[in-house]
């Protein structure tokens, strides 16, 4: 019976694009809010909480962190906006492309994969190739934005803990985040 | 020195003649935001951040070089000059590829300042991701022109200040660069005579000092004023 | 005595015209006719579409499109009628074989009304002979001898003269500011650096009739109390840049420049100052800094260069046609020129009709001409059975006139209240086969080149904004890209330091305004 009273929990995501993982440390740096967060969410997809390969349908929230930077990226991003009600750019890659995007002037991923694979390779020098197994790079890495709509931005390099809980908070008790100062939307 | 009195976001405020819009705002704690001002050099009015609306004119003016005038109305935040300040960081942002994560400048950064209070949580224009080169020619400083948003501080420090003129803008439109003497690796002109007065003007991790890594750039721009005022007081009395 | 008159403008070498008078100077030196038939290099005769352009006297005929292998037949024909009769009215009995004669009752030419052009296409632009033959620098000696410089202003004044280059601020009160400034080393700059693409009103009038401006210039020194002039011209124009360079040459020595002018003791002296192909050097501040030698960026105004303006002295600048006007004015009185054209808008413009027209050319109008006077009429419309679709006026600058809106009357006012500007006179007709993206794709562009990069809106926004274009014409854009477009031209119109930049989005604007559709058509289904 109390189960049945309780308010239906929040189905959140956390998707992980073209980006360093910082921004999911940067979630686990909740610490001992997670315990306080754990019973009013349900976590239906993540990698860092979830064993789930394949991106849920009807998902409340989604904290996508990194550009979008290879066809897995792509197909990902659109399949995230398509089931999810609020998509949140999660972090500066997410938002700007960042740190992923310097390889964006360099007119395609052919100069950064012969420098990966090839000039600094150890034996073997190849480029990575297996259809269907290896995603392939995108021209450019893209701010989420840039190819879907997204609903919130919270910017960071990562964003820190308290700036994610205040999003969280706000989300859970069904209010739009106030997204303004130095505490909530710095850059970098 | 006459007085003249106008009024600022609805506040009475008095100031010197001579003074501009810029200078009186911000001796009555109204702040309107700026990037290419810089008190101790000349205005160029180039960056369009400080425009304000002024009753009876038709157009926007830029605070740093209107004179204050007797009964003059200013309104320095309608929500027309919050979205046109908005507008102008985004295009500075998309411009270049400014990636405060791994910048000098990273918590020490005027656009990166100016983008918090404009409430720029994401650019509304495309990112255009400009190839743009990188002088570490100079023993000591580098120029880093991924980061530069051609306010010409560097420019006008160099020339008006330190009286060497080794910095100007070459070229036109979205191909303007900042130039070492003629067009030279910085490096190789004779002419800099390593004050590093650019590097503690420059607004953004443009110019840095050599060794300094991501946050390490702490500048105070406003230090060039307090020179100023040494020198000229040194000069007036020695 | 015959006289043969052959376009040596740079429409009409272009086409072929230096060809056509070797082509008559041999035949008619062949024929030992030197003393019999004059041949003469001139300016503009108009119709510069269907040049190579060759006017027949004393008939006044004009004949187009005349190959050099018409030149022996043309000359006989003049021989023979020479020899046979002193009665020069007898119609000349010659066709050329390729080309034709043109009918001079047509519109085109009619409807013309030339002050500015009044000597172009008449003198040898090279000669200062024929040129103070029809009256050159008369009017700066009459002025000199028994005016006083406010009487010059007065008349300026008085004759409701509005300044050509674009903006049309009046004259007479331009002149009226510098002419109070304080000092006696005050400067006459002469702009001369028309970039916008599709005009060549003030080229045709340097190479045409170069010192019918120099003698404006002295004037209006003489006016303003000013002793050095500068003439700051675009390095595109060589033909214009070496003919000044000749007339100044030639009025030095003639003592129409210099010191001591017509033994008064007013002088003054010009210069001639090549750009460097930047069309920001337009702006008046960014003139005057290139003419400083530095780097030319406009600045805010005020100052305004009649307070602050080469080397810090007050300074006068205005537009080539702007300074053709004065000796008219002059000789026939204020109240003549402000009888013609309208109320508001005094005088004749020249336009540069160019684009989908049938006769495209130099035309000259009293102000308050219809556009569809000038276009239908005198054009003739667009060619291969297309309507008009519209007329682009002022260049990146101005904007579209839609086709059911031609009955407008070409004046500063009436131009403006339709989202354009009469500009410096490019007048570029566009038929129905015009993408109207596509166009404002194009002048956005140019902008984004020509912007000097100072300003942020300017540099950075006209990059974002033809972005944006060129992904509606991709077919890539949505309704969202669409209200982007909008609401960031007009903040760069709003927030740009000079005139190029806010000014940039007008043509998008205004092709936004009246052709709306072809934007729509291209936008992605939602």
């Amino acid at each position: 019976m109390s189960q049945l009273a309780k308010q239906p929990k929040l189905r959140l995501a956390t998707v992980w694009l073209a980006g360093c993982s910082g921004c999911h440390m940067s979630f686990l740096d909740l610490d001992e809010w997670l315990i306080e967060l754990a019973p009013r969410i349900e976590m239906v997809f993540s990698p860092i909480a979830s064993d789930t390969k394949t991106y849920p349908e009807d998902v409340d929230v989604a904290l996508v962190e990194g550009g979008v930077g290879n066809s897995d990226n792509l197909a990902l991003i659109h399949q995230v906006r398509q089931r999810t009600r609020l998509l949140v750019s999660f972090g500066d890659c997410a938002i700007t492309a960042n740190v992923p995007g310097l390889r964006n002037p360099l007119a395609g991923p052919a100069a950064v994969l012969d420098r990966s694979y090839l000039e600094l390779a150890d034996g073997s020098a190849q480029w990575p190739h297996a259809p269907g197994l290896v995603p392939e790079l995108l021209e450019r890495v893209l701010p989420v934005h840039e190819l879907v709509p997204v609903d919130l931005f919270l910017p960071g390099c990562p964003p820190p803990a308290e700036r994610i809980r205040a999003v969280l908070d706000a989300l859970l008790r069904g209010e739009q985040p106030l997204m303004e100062g130095p505490e909530m939307i710095r850059f970098g | 020195m006459s007085v003249r009195t106008l009024r600022i976001d609805g506040r009475d405020v008095a100031s010197a003649d001579g003074a501009t819009v810029l200078e009186a705002a911000r001796d009555a704690g109204v702040a309107i935001p700026t990037l290419c001002h810089l008190e101790g050099l000349s205005p160029v009015a180039a960056c369009r951040l400080c425009l304000v609306e002024i009753e009876g004119s038709g157009k926007l003016q830029p605070a740093c070089i209107t004179p204050v005038s007797e009964g003059l109305v200013v309104h320095t935040a309608t929500p027309r000059l919050r979205e046109i300040r908005r507008t102008v960081i985004e295009l500075l942002f998309t411009e270049g590829n400014h990636v405060c994560a791994v910048c000098v400048a990273n918590g020490h950064c005027e656009l990166q300042d100016r983008a918090v209070e404009v409430g720029m949580d994401h650019a509304r224009l495309p990112y255009r991701f400009p190839d743009r080169p990188v002088d570490l020619s100079h023993p000591r400083f580098g120029l880093d022109h991924n980061r530069c948003i051609l306010c010409s501080r560097c420019v006008r420090v160099c020339d008006e200040v330190e009286g060497a003129h080794v910095w100007d803008v070459a070229w036109r439109g979205e191909h303007c660069r900042i130039i070492a003497g003629l067009d030279q690796p910085w490096g190789t002109v004779d002419a800099c005579t390593d004050c590093g007065k650019c590097v503690m003007v420059c607004p953004t991790g443009a110019l840095f000092h050599k060794g300094d890594s991501e946050g390490e750039k702490h500048e105070d721009p406003s230090r060039l004023a307090a020179l100023q005022r040494a020198r000229h007081s040194r000069q007036e009395a020695p | 005595m015959s006289g043969l008159r052959c376009c040596a403008s740079a429409g009409c070498l272009a086409r072929g015209s230096g060809a056509l008078m070797g082509a008559l100077e041999t035949a008619i030196s062949r024929g030992q006719l030197g003393d019999q038939i004059q041949l003469r290099p001139v300016g503009c005769l108009g119709p510069c579409s269907q040049g190579p352009l060759l006017a027949l006297d004393p008939d006044g005929d004009l004949y187009a499109g005349v190959d050099p292998q018409d030149a022996e037949t043309l000359v006989a024909a003049l021989a023979r009628r020479l020899h046979q009769s002193s009665d020069q009215a007898t119609p000349l009995e010659w066709a050329p074989a390729r080309g034709e004669r043109l009918d001079l009752r047509a519109p085109f030419f009619q409807r013309q009304r030339r002050i500015v052009l009044e000597h172009c296409g008449l003198i040898d632009p090279t000669d200062l002979e024929q040129a103070i033959a029809v009256g050159a620098y008369g009017q700066l000696e009459r002025v000199l001898q028994g005016w006083s410089p406010e009487q010059v202003v007065t008349e300026l004044q008085r004759s409701g003269l509005r300044g050509r280059g674009g903006a049309g601020y009046p004259t007479g009160l331009k002149w009226a500011t510098v002419a109070r400034m304080p000092g006696a080393r005050k400067v006459v700059v002469c702009n001369a650096d028309e970039g916008d693409p599709g005009a060549f009103m003030d080229r045709a009038v340097l190479e045409g009739d170069p010192h019918r401006v120099l003698e404006g210039m002295v004037i209006a020194a003489y006016a303003v109390g000013a002793d050095h002039g500068f003439i700051y011209i675009r390095a595109e124009y060589e033909l214009a840049i070496e003919r000044l360079r000749l007339a100044i040459e030639q009025a030095v020595d003639r003592g129409r420049l210099g010191a001591a002018l017509f033994g008064t003791g007013f002088g003054f002296t010009l210069e001639l100052r090549v750009g460097a192909g930047a069309y920001v050097c337009g702006e008046e501040t960014a003139l005057i800094a290139s003419i400083e030698g530095k780097r030319g960026t406009p600045r805010p105004r005020p100052p305004y260069p009649a307070e602050l303006g080469v080397g810090g002295r007050p300074t006068l600048i205005n537009n080539v046609e702007t300074f053709a006007n004065v000796a008219p004015i002059l000789r026939e009185g204020a109240d003549w020129f402000a009888a013609i054209g309208t109320a508001g808008s005094s005088g004749t413009k020249v336009f540069s009709l160019t684009g989908h027209v049938r006769r495209g050319g130099l035309v000259e109008v009293p102000m308050g001409t219809s556009l569809a006077t000038v276009v239908l009429d005198m054009g003739e419309g667009s060619p291969h059975g297309s309507a008009v679709k519209a007329v682009q006026t002022g260049g990146p600058s101005g904007g579209c006139v839609p086709a059911d809106r031609l009955d407008t009357p070409l004046d500063y006012e009436s131009l403006q209240a339709l989202g354009t500007i009469m500009g410096s006179g490019g007048m570029v007709v566009l038929d129905q086969s015009t993408d109207m993206v596509a166009l404002a794709a194009y002048f956005m562009a140019f902008c984004r080149e020509e912007s000097c990069g100072k300003c942020v809106p300017c540099r950075a926004g006209t990059v974002q904004l033809h972005g944006l274009l060129k992904k509606i014409l991709a077919g890539q854009a949505s309704q969202a890209d669409l209200d982007q477009l909008e609401t960031l031209g007009a903040m760069v119109m709003d927030t740009s330091l000079c005139g190029l930049g806010q000014s940039a989005p007008k043509p998008m604007l205004s092709t936004l305004r009246y052709f709306r559709g072809d934007y729509l058509a291209r936008l992605e289904a939602p």
